[in-house]
């Protein structure tokens, strides 16, 4: 496997969000000196705003895992777990950050993660976070615990009944349990005010992805977009901070779109977007780097990924409303990429293919996530049959690096690639 | 044949009839009638059957029927059921339904339900959201509303407008039929050789395919035929089953564990039958309020329900401490989170508690059972051999 060696380019976007990053884990750190309380809870329908209105702090565990896996530590985690009870055919997420608390939760920085106050199930687009949860009651026993079901969008749209439900959970079940550890009293106006920092950053984080509909794209909407979504699914959604980070961002992402470059990634600017791709599914992070670069290395750029509207779909008009704060956060909650069902998915990544102007459409199949990966060959039969595009199909996994054979992948991106190759070729004669 | 005889036999022929003929054969007596087709675990059947419905439990094809088309939409690392399901409607098994219900139980079968709305199965496809807030006011009333939907679907096909009194007519077979089944299990508990397992679950899946009150008269005479002594006692454990509440093992499986010296006293292999635990009740004017009341504070403890304050190894412990079980196997099929991830959580407590149990993995056309014989039969064999008194006492 060729190992990339050169250095990273970095913009000043990338270094204020490590910087974020960084912060944000310096204060889980000193949280329990500090009186802070803490949160555990999941990206896909977090409520960071009500977090924020508490002045709590999150923790997220898949944050935790992914980052694992980058690191190269989720291995071990993942073995841990199994020496532990769990099987080898479950979600590794789950394993990865069980192992790590067996292992002491020491986060991915390498500082201790302080125990939750608060265990906040947002079950939203994914039926093992439950399981996730009542394992992770078990080794936090103190914590209080809140669950906010998230009804499923089962007939592609949000009913009267929904929004209820959800709302009474928030009002009469998850919000008493923030007042009973914060201490605090619910402030429907303080939430307010940070909610209209995140409808601001949802306008941001819409116009940036919406730019790689130029050409030659400025940006990678799957492994760079994954870093643009950071800041607002790890809890900096409704801050300040996030607002002045998106601002930033965009402005370089059109400074680039003006001089007409191509997106940056570790192994450099790509010089010439010879294929733009739609992917589906969300990325290895046990490999990521060497699995960028085999995109790099073919020309080949993502215009836009399924997996960037995990934690919120904004493409298609939704905004936090801060003058109905309950109702906004239920209905953020319900219009997550995997609360959506496959005909409403197939008709978002169809406007994906046909708006970005792509040349392929590509899954990346995770065998830890049944929620993305059940239907997707479905997925994808149904786009190839409906637009005539070239399609793609490849196996890994989130966190186990069992799962990541390069060679496989490899061989399989090759051709899907020769095959694009082929049809521009048939396209121009 | 006596009658107890000429029910299993029939009860057999039904369970795996992947043509669905008798629940197809009711429908056809009159054009108003209506089957829904549901997936595990739970669907309140009572609600189907008061519109002049038939809920009719779909379970895969088992090792019944070879899967070619079903894997072409499925990777290798998801669970082996839905294959079988969509092997069943694209082969037209499924033709005659109109319409079908797939309870929210796990992320795949979630996603099926938005396969059958793609390939235009059934007049409807609904994903069923059961609650996991327990409060009246709160799920009960979303769970209310989630009934009203289903009701107000199979409405648009057949015009039936269903009353109060319909549902409570309807909740009451579905009450006679738990209670027998609870009765069965009763019985069984002290008296397991009065019916082997393999035959009281042929039994209880017929149910799934057939219209209420003709499995109410079977249970009737089975539990006639098994009140009194037959059978002869063997040298076996007692056993819970748990795990397989979803996709099911082949028959041969079923028959292996008590043929390796095991009596199953309790399970969770065809659990949505006996959800509820005691009666629905009904009567009160407001039958789907009651329904959702057992939902909410009556259901059985499951890998599918959020078990908050109520934690689902203490339960498992408890009711195989009821039944008087020796041990505890914990079969799940392969690829399947919700049951494999609470496992953990039931090693420990087996273990903090000194229960002992055995696990292995299926898939619902395993076919060789040699090694799961070998492995039951060696669990059996330690707990015969070496302990004095049931290690759940």
């Amino acid at each position: 496997m060729a190992k990339p060696t050169a250095p990273v380019e970095k913009e000043r976007s990338m270094i204020m969000q490590k910087e974020m990053v960084e912060g944000l884990f310096k204060e889980l750190a000193t949280a329990r000196e500090k009186g802070r309380k803490v949160v555990y809870t999941f990206v896909p329908g977090n409520l960071s705003e009500l977090i924020r209105a508490f002045d709590m702090l999150p923790v997220y565990p898949e944050i935790n895992a992914l980052q694992s896996g980058m690191r190269k530590k989720s291995a071990a985690f993942i073995r841990d777990a199994e020496k532990w009870g769990h099987s080898e055919d479950v979600c590794t997420y789950v394993k990865c950050d069980i192992g790590m608390m067996l292992n002491g939760n020491v986060g991915p920085t390498g500082q201790k993660l302080p125990e939750p106050d608060l265990l906040l199930l947002s079950y939203t687009g994914c039926f093992t976070f439950m399981k996730w949860f009542e394992n992770l009651e078990r080794l936090y026993p103190n914590a209080e615990i809140a669950m906010l079901h998230t009804p499923y969008q089962e007939g592609g749209r949000i009913t009267d009944e929904m929004r209820q439900y959800m709302v009474k959970q928030l009002r009469e079940e998850v919000i008493p349990k923030f007042e009973k550890v914060s201490g605090k009293k619910f402030d429907e106006a303080r939430l307010a005010g940070i909610l209209a920092n995140s409808k601001r950053t949802d306008d941001l984080i819409t116009e940036i992805f919406a730019q790689s509909r130029q050409r030659p794209s400025p940006i990678d909407a799957y492994f760079a977009g994954v870093y643009y979504i950071g800041p607002i699914n790890i809890g900096f959604r409704g801050t300040p901070e996030a607002v002045t980070y998106y601002e930033e961002l965009l402005k370089e992402i059109k400074q680039r779109a003006a001089e007409g470059r191509g997106p940056v990634t570790p192994e450099g600017e790509i010089k010439e977007e010879k294929y733009r791709l739609v992917v589906e599914g969300p990325p290895n992070w046990t490999s990521f780097r060497e699995f960028w670069k085999l995109f790099h290395d073919q020309g080949a750029v993502i215009v836009a990924s399924s997996y960037t509207k995990v934690g919120g779909v904004y493409d298609l008009g939704f905004r936090h409303d801060p003058a109905r704060p309950l109702e906004t956060l239920a209905e953020y909650c319900m219009n997550c990429y995997t609360n959506m069902n496959l005909p409403q998915r197939i008709d978002l990544l169809g406007k994906c293919i046909t708006e970005y102007q792509a040349d392929g459409f590509l899954i990346n199949s995770i065998k830890s996530c049944n929620s993305f990966s059940a239907g997707q060959l479905m997925i994808m039969r149904d786009l190839e049959d409906k637009l005539e595009i070239p399609v793609g199909f490849i196996e890994s996994d989130l966190v186990d690096p069992r799962y990541f054979s390069y060679s496989n992948i490899k061989n399989r991106l090759d051709s899907f690639f020769q095959m694009l190759a082929q049809r521009k070729v048939l396209a121009t004669a | 044949m006596t009658p107890l005889e000429e029910i299993i036999s029939t009860c057999r022929q039904l369970a795996f009839d992947l043509n669905f003929s008798r629940a197809k054969a009711w429908k056809a007596q009159d054009p108003q009638r209506v089957l829904v087709g549901f997936t595990p675990i739970y669907f309140p059947r009572e609600v189907v059957h008061a519109a002049k419905g038939l809920a009719v439990g779909i379970l895969g094809a088992g090792d019944r029927k070879p899967i070619i088309k079903g894997d072409a939409y499925y990777q290798s690392y998801i669970c082996h059921m839905p294959r079988g399901i969509v092997e069943l409607a694209l082969d037209g098994n499924l033709d005659g339904f109109d319409g079908f219900v797939f309870p929210s139980i796990c992320d795949v079968m979630r996603n099926l339900s938005g396969m059958f709305q793609l390939m235009g199965k059934g007049r409807f496809a609904k994903y069923m959201d059961f609650p996991q807030n327990f409060r009246a006011e709160i799920g009960g009333a979303f769970y209310k509303a989630e009934m009203e939907d289903v009701l107000r679907r199979i409405e648009a096909i057949n015009g039936v407008q269903v009353t109060a009194d319909a549902l409570d007519r309807s909740i009451a077979l579905y009450d006679r039929n738990r209670a027998m089944l609870a009765a069965i299990y009763d019985i069984r508990q002290d008296h397991p050789w009065r019916l082997a397992y393999e035959d009281l679950y042929c039994i209880m899946r017929a149910g799934l395919v057939m219209p209420v009150e003709e499995h109410n008269a079977m249970l009737e005479q089975v539990l006639e035929a098994i009140g009194r002594e037959r059978g002869v006692p063997e040298d076996r454990i007692k056993v819970v089953v748990a795990g397989a509440f979803c996709e099911q093992p082949p028959l041969g499986l079923i028959k292996t564990i008590e043929a390796a010296g095991c009596y199953v006293v309790d399970d969770d292999f065809l659990l949505g039958s006996r959800w509820i635990e005691g009666a629905v009740g009904g009567g009160n004017g407001d039958p789907l309020a009651a329904i959702a009341d057992a939902y909410l504070t009556r259901s059985v403890q499951s890998s599918v329900v959020y078990d908050v304050g109520n934690p689902k190894e203490k339960r498992l412990l408890d009711l195989a401490r009821r039944r008087g079980a020796d041990g505890l196997v914990f079969a799940a099929p392969s690829f399947c989170d919700p049951a494999l991830l609470d496992q953990p959580l039931y090693f420990h407590q087996c273990e903090k508690e000194g229960v002992r149990y055995v696990q292995f993995q299926y898939n619902e056309n395993t076919g060789q059972f040699k090694v799961i014989k070998e492995q039951v039969g060696a669990f059996a064999d330690s707990i015969k051999l070496w302990e004095g008194e049931a290690a759940t006492a």
